[in-house]
Formats: structure tokens, sequence, C-alpha cells
């Protein structure tokens, strides 16, 4: 897509978002909960940045020693009994997938929540080639029935109200009796799916935290359907992004707990699924084969420069979405991207590059509240500003970002040129306030889309460089 | 008066181009609640612009001429006082960034160091203590995220007005939230930004309060052209102006 073409894109789907009021009312009311749940967890803050601190250095050290805590998972792994399989992009990652299914003879595939599946677009690839993965999470499986993608990582049907709810599993399922109360669809929800559970030829999960030290897979969940996900079917694979590794088990107790106060302001999640190997010889119950999918997926290159290496450091809590005063107007979908929000705004022109969607760049007003509720202390605005910088560059080099300079316009080229003329000099920038101040008549009463909602500010008739002298203030 | 070790004898004032342009009863009042304390105050008549605008919107080599020359009109090593967040924000926390690996990287380094947002700057170096003369009066603060989220500083403000015994402030619904503005974002995503400074005025305005105040005039003008806009009655104004308005006894 051309730099033209993706951002009238992006504003068109803007324009779509701000037209709904109701959807912006369920995104505002269900943030406002977020935030304040986030918030009772959290009531001293310098021990919150004392644990901020601590998560970014198990997360920076993991990431600088990528490659041998990689080496040394695989090792693990596959002493383990984990059968470990290595994705350079989405097609390779769902390939190999593919490929596991087939080998089983798998038709039916249930999934439990993953934003990399989504990332990788999963379904869609195993469904054109004949096999049903259904979705267990609530979330996920309402989108599913909807033909829709998640609109936020954590709560992916957050956009969807309870009636919205009622008449897809109605629609679908009608054998189960309309309803709108919520704990009534929920029980309708948990027995198509308990149904499914046990004749699945298959599962697959995401991973939240994979130990390089004991070969673990760690699964953070609430509603149990990762659980069953992983250990009723008699295949389990799982799929994540190479980053998701850390170093030593107890690395993980620090991240979990700022992951669920992050994410839904629990202290802990209501399921932590730590999978280290198949089913053993003896026991009852757990998958014959478990498969780990490592995917790249142009994180090494983001790996590869010290600045944008931090994006790295992600742990999916999303509490920078659910901060951010941009998403709660626009909502995920407007995005257009798997990951929305601050994170996506710096993730997806990383991997896509800036040619695709760095117009994403643009929907933000630098305010930093992403920023102070990282967990891992990602300075998502300073990234934002980078990307925004190379989005225009004229030098454009082999490191760094892909489609550089691609937004460069000519006639934002030609008013920064001009604005450094006039701002650049104290002799130039005098006469401009001359122009301006003697001239305030004819200052445009409309400018662009800033009148459209607000009053020009018209400049005074004396700058404060003059009424500064006269008031008897030293100049210098 | 209890003085603050480090209370200079001489301090900068560094107005910003939209306090320069657009309000300079509001660098004034800046610059006169500092020299009522005693402390000289030097405006540098070559000054325009700390750079951000360019910063912010990715054009990095115009940012970094415009605020080198703005380095220029700042050489002696005394306090920079900014009646903006926002702009003391790109001085103190980006400059560094912008400057880094250019020849006059150490100059830059040094005023970042030494400029300071001006109720920072009245509250930790002055330690300014005000005398309400003021009639009874609600308002509500809108704090700049730059102050809040960049600079650390968003209790300034609010022990500033704590001292003031006939004003009350009211709290709105989502203090922390941007209003907006962003600079260059408000004319980039014109409609995002008027969604959110649509949401803001509401939210200032259930309070009951009537005016409105806040350490950025970036703020101020977006929040005040659309309050202006839609016929609310809310007033917007800058705290320096609040402050002495309430403090002078010649008023």
């Amino acid at each position: 897509m051309s730099a033209t073409n993706q951002s009238k894109a992006f504003q068109s789907r803007i324009g779509e978002a701000l037209g709904n009021q109701q959807a912006h009312t369920n995104f505002r009311s269900a943030m406002n909960m977020l935030m304040e749940n986030r918030l009772k967890q959290f009531p001293d803050q310098e021990e919150l940045l004392h644990k901020r601190q601590r998560a970014d250095a198990i997360r920076a050290h993991a990431l600088r020693n990528l490659p041998t805590l990689l080496e040394k998972l695989e090792q693990k792994l596959v002493e383990n009994g984990i059968q470990v399989h290595w994705a350079e992009n989405g097609e390779e990652a769902n390939a190999l997938i593919h490929q596991l299914l087939s080998q089983a003879g798998a038709r039916s595939v249930v999934k439990g929540k993953s934003m990399v599946s989504e990332e990788i677009d999963l379904n869609h690839y195993m469904e054109e080639r004949g096999i049903k993965v259904l979705e267990s999470d609530l979330g996920e499986f309402i989108l599913q029935l909807a033909g829709e993608t998640p609109s936020h990582i954590v709560m992916p049907a957050i956009h969807k109200s309870k009636q919205d709810i009622a008449e897809l599993i109605h629609k679908h399922y009608p054998e189960h009796p309309y309803s709108e109360d919520v704990d009534t669809l929920t029980q309708q929800a948990r027995q198509i799916l308990r149904d499914k559970f046990c004749h699945a030829d298959a599962g697959i999960s995401g991973v939240n935290f994979m130990v390089a030290e004991t070969g673990t897979l760690c699964l953070v969940e609430n509603e149990g359907n990762g659980r069953m996900s992983t250990t009723v079917p008699p295949i389990h694979i799982a799929v994540t992004g190479i980053e998701k590794v850390v170093e030593s088990l107890s690395d993980v107790p620090p991240l979990l707990e700022l992951l669920t106060k992050s994410a839904t302001g629990q202290p802990i999640t209501a399921y932590f699924n730590m999978i280290t190997r198949p089913r053993q010889r003896g026991e009852m119950d757990g998958p014959q084969e478990v498969h780990l999918v490592l995917l790249d997926n142009g994180r090494s290159h983001i790996r590869r420069d010290e600045e944008l290496l931090d994006t790295l450091r992600c742990i999916r809590c999303g509490s920078c979405i659910n901060h951010c005063p941009v998403y709660v107007q626009v909502g995920g979908h407007a995005y257009g991207t798997v990951y929305p929000g601050p994170i996506g705004s710096v993730l997806e022109p990383m991997r896509q590059g800036l040619d695709k969607i760095g117009a994403l760049t643009s929907a933000c007003s630098l305010c930093g509240a992403c920023g102070q509720v990282c967990p891992v202390q990602i300075p998502l605005p300073k990234l934002i500003n980078r990307l925004r910088a190379e989005a225009v560059t004229q030098q454009v080099e082999t490191q760094g970002v892909k489609g550089q300079g691609s937004l460069r316009k000519l006639l934002e080229v030609w008013t920064w040129k001009g604005w450094r003329l006039i701002f650049g000099s104290g002799l130039r920038y005098r006469l401009f306030k001359l122009l301006a101040t003697r001239l305030r008549r004819l200052t445009p009463p409309k400018m662009g889309g800033w009148s459209r909602y607000r009053t020009i500010a018209k400049p005074a008739s004396r700058s404060l460089d003059e009424m500064a002298a006269k008031a008897g203030f030293d100049h210098e | 008066m209890a003085m603050s070790s480090d209370r200079p004898s001489e301090v900068y004032f560094l107005a910003t181009c939209l306090t320069d342009l657009l309000y300079p009863r509001v660098g004034l009042a800046g610059m006169e609640l500092i020299r009522r304390a005693g402390v000289r105050v030097i405006y540098p008549k070559r000054q325009s612009c700390c750079g951000q605008p360019a910063y912010n919107s990715g054009y990095r080599d115009e940012a970094l001429k415009v605020a080198r020359h703005q380095l220029s009109c700042f050489p002696r090593n005394i306090p920079v006082v900014v009646p903006s967040g926002s702009c003391a924000g790109m001085v103190s926390h980006h400059w560094p960034e912008l400057f880094a690996g250019k020849p006059d990287e150490a100059e830059a380094v040094n005023m970042a160091g030494r400029t300071f947002e001006l109720t920072q700057f009245l509250v930790d170096h002055l330690d300014l203590q005000l005398e309400d003369l003021g009639e009874p009066t609600e308002i509500v603060v809108h704090t700049s995220c730059s102050s809040r989220n960049e600079l650390g500083i968003e209790e300034r403000i609010e022990s500033l007005l704590a001292q003031l015994s006939n004003v009350t402030v009211r709290e709105q619904a989502r203090k922390a939230e941007c209003c907006g503005f962003g600079g260059t974002f408000s004319i980039k995503q014109p409609d995002i930004s008027g969604a959110m400074v649509q949401d803001k005025c509401d939210a200032l305005e259930q309070t009951g309060a009537t005016r409105v105040v806040s350490q950025d005039c970036g703020c101020l003008m977006n929040i005040g052209g659309a309050l202006e806009k839609q016929g609310r009655t809310l007033q917007p104004q800058h705290i320096a102006e609040f402050l002495l308005e309430r403090t002078n006894v010649s008023n």
C-alpha cells in the first residue's frame, strides 16, 4: 500500500470509529474500569517503580542474551521431550503447524487465546486446508462467531455489548435459548466448548513466558480453556515469538505479578499453567506430543537496533492500550493491525514497515501515559517519535525500520524548512512577530481541522518581547 | 519566608513562542511573580522556539537548527524558567537526545540541567509564599501531560493553589487524561483531537468550576478554543496570571 493510500485508509477507519458513539461509550467504561482496577493493585507508587525496574531488567537481560537463551531453551525442551520448531515468518509457522496437524490426521482443533496466532492468521490458513480451528477463549469464541478480529490484546471482544453476544450465540447455537444474562451466556459457551475439548484432535496455545533454565512453557489465563486446550487433546502445539524467553524460573514471579496486575488489575489469574513435558509412561492424562513453534517474523531485525530493541521487552499486558486517550476514542479496529494502541503503533510499523502502516504513529498526542504505566518501562513515546523521524527521513539506511522516508511529503518538508528559516534566526523571528502582531486582523478565521472544533487564537497586539521591555525587564 | 538554599539572584525567562506571540500577558505575569520575589529576570530578546513542533513531527534536522539558535540566547550559567511544562520538557529531556553527538552537545546538556518549568521553579527554588487577596472562587486544574508524565511535577501547581485560602479546587473525572492538543497532533489528527478535547471540556465543566487553570498555554489554547467554540462559560487561565491576579496588592 502506498504512503497516501495507507494514510487514507487509516483516516477512513478513524472516521468510522469516531462516528460510533455506542462503541466509544463501551470503550470508555471498560477502560475506566481497567485503569481503576490496576491502580488498586499498586497503592505504593515507589514500590511500583521498583517492581517495574526489576521487570525491565529481567526482560532486558533476556533480550541481550537471546541467542544463548534460545539455544539453552531448545536443549532443555528437547531433554524434556518437547519438540522444537523454528519459523522465520508467519507462512513458515503456519506450514509447520499444518504439517504437524496433517501428520496426526487432525481435523478439529481447539485453540487457547494467542496473539501470535492472530499475527500469523493461523485460523484462516488451517481452514483453507480443511482443518477447523475453534477458539476456546470466551472473547475469541465470540469474535469467531461474529467473523471479527480482536479490538484489544487482552480483552479481544471488549467492543461487543452483551446484547451483541446474546444474539450471536443464539444465532449460531439455536438449541440454546436467547438470554442476555451474563452468567447464562457464559454457561452456554461453556457447554458448547466442553464438548469440543473432548473431541478435538489437537490443541493450540500461545505462551506467556518460556524458561530457558528448566524448559518450561508458562501460560496465563482465566477461564481454564488454556489448560483444557493443552491437556485434553492428544497433541499440544504451542506457538510464540522468540522474545518470550527468560533465563530462570525465578524470573517468572516478578513478571507474572506485573502482567496480571497491569492487565486486568488481578493479583493473580484464575489459572497459571507450567508445561514441561508430554504425558509420561504411567500418567493418566496430558498430551502424548508437545510441540513448540518459535516465530521470528521480524523480531531479530528489531533486536539489532539498540533503541527499537526495547519494544521486545513487551509482556502483552495491554496496560498502554488501557491508558491511551486515543485508543479510548477510536477503539482497536481503527488501527487495522493485530496489535492496537501504543504498543501496536510501534510494533506494527517495525514489523510491517513504515511504508505499510507508518501512519499509525500520527495517532498519538505524545501524552506519555503509556510509558508511565508500562510494567517493563518501554519508552513508547520516544519510540513513536523515533518512528516519525524515520518515516520522513531523507537518509535511507539499511539498518532501522523498513520503509524509511516513505511518509516524506514535499509540502510538509517545505513547511518545516520555512519554519526553520523564521524561528532559527532572532532577526527574522522578530520581523515575523512584528508582522503577525500588527496584521493580526488578517489572521485567517479558519485553519483546517483545528477550527472545526475550536476558535482560532489570534496573535496579541504586541508580543511579549515588546511588552517585557516596556515593563522594565532586562533585555539581553 | 523560608529561603531555599539554591535560590538564584537572577534567571533567564524562556517565554515560548506561543506565549510570546499569542499570550504575552501570561509571560509578563510569570516574570512579575519571579521579580516580585526579589530575583532579577532577564528576557533574551533574540529567543524564539525550543524546536519541539518539528522534533515531534520527525523533522529532527530542522528542530536542531532552531534549538541551536535558542541555545545561543541563554549562554550564562543561570536558571532558565519556562511558563510551560511542554517546552521545559523539550529542553530538559529532549535536547540531550537531539544534540547527542553534536559539537554543542555539552552546552545543550548544561542548559537542559538548568531549565525549569515556572511552577516547579516557584516552589522548588523560590519557596514562594502567597497571600490570597481575591474573592472566593471555584476552579479546576488541568495539568499538562508533559508536567505530569515527563517532568513529574504535577503537584507543584496544586501546592501553589493550596496556599490560596479563598480558592476551592474542584476535581474532574479522568484528571490525568490528555486534553488532545499534542502540538501538530491536533493538525494531523484533528478529529481524534477534537473528540479528546470535547471529552475534556465535558469533564471540566461537570465540576461546576468557573475557571480552568493550567501551566501550559498549549493546553489552554486547545481547551479554551473548544470552550469558546461551543459557547461555554468556563474560562481558561494560565496559572501565572491567576496567581498574580489574586496576590497582587495593586490589583
